[in-house]
């Protein structure tokens, strides 16, 4: 089985991948997207399965579409890549499975996001559709924040921070929970733990094993389900009505998880890979 | 992690140590200036600093 595996910069993640593959005496070629290049109308299949590791969304998404396109197998779709890219998309493919999320609403000026946050009403957690690590989140308390927040993103960002997607904030304890879905089930999960109310480990959340209940389970499952599935971790929130999925990532990072919870993550998903490798090529 | 070669940082001129494993492609940090720098060879290590974060950085 030829099998390729997308990256630019390595983190801990793409080496304990590599260390995965090695492990199990699989050969893989690393494909760096800073020396890719596509020629649209020419199929240059050169691999039975490609596993994204990139750091950047946009390659990945637009490096997924065209090897979905030419019928080559990846880990995971370009489908995926986009609905979990775009909190947007992940949050109506989460709605339409009725799969739980809090409460969210989309505008597109200053003014009309003002009354959509005083929709939901204060305190509400404005989001960039796309961005990851906990980055430029804002939870916003009052009017006049508000007001000077949504002018900041008008004025200095780019045309997508002026996509309003403004979340309630859900009174949760002092964690969230992220689980691990790979292909059909919940292989692991822990508690990210943080007095700060952005629970990421990327901004200092510590990592601790949350055992898998059946909600867990059938919520990450549900939630996998929704964009698409393959390898992906779903953000959990424990909102006082239960459960509710906030968002789904789709080239998850796992060091601070697999001494956590005891699951060799990397294993689990180099499996899965030579999994969908095996199975009958897409039709281009 | 034992080290097997070194480099030089471009942002300090510090030899920075590496250890038998690095990756191409790999982040390490120099000790001595706290820069973030990139394996762009293996052999011999070339360094440079590495990229600062993307908005579409992420997982």
């Amino acid at each position: 089985m030829r099998i390729g595996v997308l990256c630019s910069r390595i983190r801990a993640e793409e080496k304990l991948l590599f260390e995965a593959f090695a492990r199990r005496g699989l050969a893989f070629d690393r494909i760096d997207d800073r020396e890719l290049t596509f020629d649209l109308a020419q199929p240059r299949i050169q691999h039975d399965v490609v596993l994204e590791r990139c750091l950047h969304h946009s390659r990945a998404l637009y490096a997924l579409r065209i090897l979905n396109q030419w019928g080559v197998r990846t880990v995971n779709t370009y489908e995926v890549a986009l609905t979990c890219g775009d909190k947007i998309n992940t949050t109506t493919a989460l709605i339409a499975a009725g799969v739980p999320s809090p409460r969210t609403m989309i505008a597109f000026t200053p003014e009309s996001a003002l009354s959509a946050i005083e929709t939901i009403g204060y305190p509400v957690v404005l989001k960039p559709a796309i961005g990851s690590w906990g980055r430029l989140l804002a939870k916003i308390s009052d009017r006049e924040a508000a007001e000077a927040i949504l002018e900041h993103k008008d004025t200095l960002g780019s045309y997508q921070h002026a996509i309003f997607y403004i979340q309630e904030f859900v009174r949760k304890p002092a964690r969230d929970i992220r689980s691990f879905v790979v292909g059909d089930e919940t292989i692991c999960a822990i508690y990210r733990e943080s007095a700060h109310w952005i629970t990421n480990t990327a901004r200092g959340g510590q990592a601790r094993n949350c055992p898998i209940t059946d909600e867990i389970d059938r919520l990450s499952r549900a939630a996998a389900a929704a964009v698409g599935g393959g390898v992906v971790a779903i953000d959990l929130l424990e909102h006082p009505e239960g459960l509710q999925v906030s968002e789904v990532n789709y080239t998850m990072e796992f060091r601070n998880s697999i001494d956590t919870t005891g699951v060799d993550i990397p294993g689990r998903i180099v499996d899965y890979v030579v999994h969908v490798g095996a199975r009958e090529p897409v039709p281009a | 992690m034992a080290a097997t070669s070194t480099a030089p940082c471009p942002e300090c001129e510090a030899q920075v140590k590496l250890s038998s494993t690095v990756e191409k492609g790999e982040i390490v940090p120099c000790a001595e200036c706290g820069a973030e720098l990139e394996v762009i060879e293996q052999d011999p290590i070339q360094l440079r600093l590495a990229p600062e974060e993307e908005e579409d950085w992420g997982e």
